[in-house]
């Protein structure tokens, strides 16, 4: 009997499969089947849902509650939409302390303040101890379509920006699992991406928050979509030592690590300096960076390629396989 | 019921660590690897003191840096890559 | 530290070896055997560019998770479905190497016995501490890095006389495999890499039989994609000059007589063997295993196992002939196909020190 395994819902490829020939194909219509991370609906709505069930609840920097608005905010916003309402809906396991939903909750409201959305319905259940794991929550947004992407615009030479350091969410939920024995100042990177908003009108061709799967995984599917290779700088990768210094230790590769307040934007080449120059104004995109560019001269088409730190030349693979489970 | 994480913890650290805590008694201590800070054995090294540079494997101490040869190989390196800078700069 | 992976040192270094490589009569292929000298010259696109001045890179049999055959691992599977009350303290890696009783992430434990991951040897000692009513068995894997940590847990485990502790041990010896290849004279290489941290512990003497015996160079090399140049730019001065020796070229961490508190515990707990490599076959005196006033934490004696050679790999699976430098995982008619990272073949795939792992994860523009 066929059994459903951890893998699908890592973001990797056994996930992109199994969406790809098994849920698009059961609900067979045209906006199910453009994959948006928030799907564009008629009168300009954009809708998307997401579900956490990140292990532990609570992580340096965060919770899941702080997750689950950012997390559904950002989906809006990469895909050219203005957050404005979401709903709630909590599955609650008995037993789960109050202190700690209260927590959960004041998260919630705080992060929803911050990304100016507003929780407009919700539900809520509990299920017999053992039957949850604490809490899982599921949030849907629903925004207002103010762009569209258009990766069919890009070309080679324009250029790839990521908004800030990559993997602090990953670690840090890493860390706080406790089974390491490391001590780390890591703090998950949970923030909304708003501040991104206004660039969409600047000529932002291409956004998406760097989640499950890591740059490199969305990266691979972005090259899948475009007729150009692209290609990655690793000494431009952002990473703080922190980071550096945990997934060495830990042997998981920062390329692959899921962030949750971190895009990468495809910009044109004519306007990517001064795009950067607004990014990096805001506290958020401090460390910002143009880690790669559409490529002409090497590679082929559907390629993703770094140009290792030595000089050399590599194909990045996407991720394949579960890499850490219950990250977000 | 396994639990197990798809990505092995790499064993073989590349870099050496800065040790900040000796436990003489346990042989054992804390070291520093780029401001993560994880627990090491010192039993397989002698006068491990905090402020020494040691290289970990599978959470024991196996080594301790050398100063002097890697000051010197460090030099060995940036002579190499001069001597072979084109003439002019 | 910088210096180590400069760009501009790398191309200059590439530069000397690939000028010193071009004065040579014939190609030059040299073998490392270590996991991590594997992955840093896939990582870094180093083989390509070495490729490129003239030196191929060979993989032989440097990962120790790969080398160890599955009579081994059907072993540790055995241990956790026949006993009850068994924790099986394994590294990752070990759980995902499939063998004919697939692999022992996909074993169901008998009542009572579960298989743990752990990050570090010393847990698996602390778990038995913890846990007085489960008896712990470390599935302690590794070469000479690795052995004196188990050495260590062993001796410990005695000293406190720990009842509800042992080790199924498969440690392995670096020398041993390289007299084999050099004696079977199947491949052709000019020299060797050797690995950086085996050699911390056991220091340059147990190489000198590569050159005074049989006429190769070798140098010892660090991790860092300077430190493999550093190493390769040795052993082609050792062919111009006709004088094949073991060069340290990692004296900053590997001391000439390696580490004696290192090899007077593994000297004092463990006592060599025969032992059977997958691929490579039985070699002499490769392998320890623990001494006879040891044997209560034995794992094999204490349980009883009668382990013999002859497991086969999976059909298809060529891990022998990559560990033994034969083929190039490329050339594995399953790789890419049905060996994958998610559905690994045998084991050179599944450990991240594997050399078909590394080919398949830092795939160079070359493979396509």
């Amino acid at each position: 009997m066929k059994k459903i395994s951890l893998d699908l819902g890592s973001g990797g490829k056994s996930m992109r499969d199994f969406i790809a020939r098994t849920i698009v194909p059961a609900f067979e219509n045209p906006v199910l089947a453009e994959l948006l991370d928030a799907s564009h609906l008629p009168e300009n709505i954009a809708f998307t849902t997401d579900s956490y069930v990140v292990d532990p609840i609570f992580f340096p920097g965060g919770d899941i509650g702080t997750l689950a608005v950012n997390g559904t905010v950002n989906d809006l916003v990469v895909s050219g939409a203005v957050p404005r309402y979401l709903s709630l809906a909590l599955i609650l396991e008995e037993g789960l302390a109050w202190d700690d939903l209260e927590k959960i909750l004041g998260s919630l409201k705080k992060a929803a303040a911050a990304a100016k959305v507003q929780i407009t319905t919700g539900d809520t259940k509990v299920v017999r101890l053992g039957q949850a794991d604490k809490i899982y929550i599921n949030t849907s947004g629903i925004g207002r379509v103010i762009a569209r992407p258009r990766p069919e615009l890009i070309r080679p030479g324009d250029k790839i920006i990521v908004t800030g350091t990559l993997g602090e969410h990953s670690l840090a939920v890493m860390m706080a699992r406790g089974e390491f024995g490391l001590e780390s100042r890591v703090r998950s990177d949970c923030a909304p991406l708003n501040f991104l908003l206004p660039f969409w009108k600047k000529g932002v061709f291409w956004m998406r928050d760097i989640t499950r799967g890591g740059l490199a995984t969305i990266l691979s599917e972005l090259a899948e979509r475009i007729p150009y290779p692209i290609l990655v700088e690793e000494n431009e990768i952002p990473l703080s030592r922190a980071v550096r210094g945990a997934s060495e230790l830990l042997g998981v590769d920062p390329l692959y690590l899921a962030c949750e307040g971190r895009a990468v934007i495809v910009v044109p080449q004519s306007k990517a300096a001064r795009i950067l120059r607004g990014i990096k104004k805001h506290p958020l995109g401090k460390r910002a960076r143009v880690i790669g560019e559409v490529e002409a001269k090497i590679g082929r088409p559907g390629e993703l390629l770094l140009a290792t730190a030595a000089g050399g030349l590599r194909l990045l693979e996407p991720l394949t396989s579960e890499l850490l489970p219950r990250i977000c | 019921m396994v639990i197990y994480l798809s990505k092995e913890p790499n064993m073989c650290l590349a870099i050496p660590a800065k040790v900040i805590e000796v436990d003489e008694a346990l042989q054992a201590g804390k070291v520093d690897y780029l401001g993560t800070k994880v627990k090491a054995n010192f039993a397989l090294l002698e006068g491990v003191q905090a402020g020494d540079w040691v290289i970990v494997h599978a959470g024991f101490a196996i080594s301790k840096l050398d100063e002097q040869e890697a000051r010197e190989t460090l030099a060995l390196l940036r002579e190499i890559a001069e001597k072979s800078e084109p003439a002019g700069g | 530290m910088n210096a180590y992976r400069d760009k501009k040192v790398i191309s200059a270094l590439l530069k000397t070896i690939g000028e010193k490589a071009k004065s040579l009569p014939t190609p030059c292929r040299i073998m490392e055997v270590c996991g991590t000298h594997t992955m840093t010259i896939h990582k870094y696109g180093l083989k390509k560019m070495l490729e490129e001045i003239g030196i191929e890179m060979v993989s032989g049999p440097g990962c120790p998770v790969c080398i160890t055959p599955n009579e081994i691992h059907e072993a540790a599977i055995t241990l956790v479905t026949r006993n009850e009350d068994i924790i099986l303290a394994t590294f990752g890696d070990m759980t995902r190497v499939p063998t004919r009783m697939d692999s022992l992430q996909n074993t169901i434990p008998h009542r009572g016995s579960s298989i743990r991951i752990v990050y570090s040897p010393q847990e698996s000692l602390e778990m038995a501490k913890q846990k007085k009513e489960k008896s712990v068995i470390f599935f302690g894997v590794g070469f000479e890095t690795t052995i004196p940590s188990i050495a260590f847990l062993a001796k410990h485990a005695a000293e406190e006389n720990l009842k509800n502790y042992s080790i199924l041990s498969a440690l392995w010896l670096i020398p041993p495999p390289l007299k084999a290849i050099l004696e079977s004279g199947e491949i052709k290489i000019s020299g060797f890499l050797y690995p950086g941290h085996v050699s911390a512990i056991i220091g340059i003497k147990p190489y000198e039989f590569v050159a005074r015996d049989y006429g190769f160079p070798g140098a010892i090399a660090g991790f860092e994609p300077g430190d493999i140049l550093l190493g390769i730019s040795s052993i082609l001065d050792q062919l111009k000059e006709g004088k094949p020796r073991v060069a340290n070229e990692y004296s900053r961490v590997v001391p000439s007589d390696g580490n004696p508190i290192a090899l007077r515990l593994m000297e004092e707990v463990l006592e060599p063997k025969d032992a059977n490599w997958r691929g490579l076959g039985l070699i002499p005196k490769s392998g320890l295993k623990l001494r006879k006033a040891f044997e209560n934490w034995d794992a094999e004696t204490k349980y009883g196992l009668d382990i013999r050679a002859g497991s086969d790999d999976l059909p298809g699976c060529r891990c022998g002939d990559v560990l033994r430098g034969l083929i190039s995982p490329t050339e594995c008619a399953l790789f890419g196909k049905k060996c994958a990272p998610d559905f690994p073949c045998g084991p050179c795939m599944v450990s991240f020190e594997g050399a078909c792992y590394v080919h398949h994860k830092y795939r160079d523009l070359n493979s396509r």
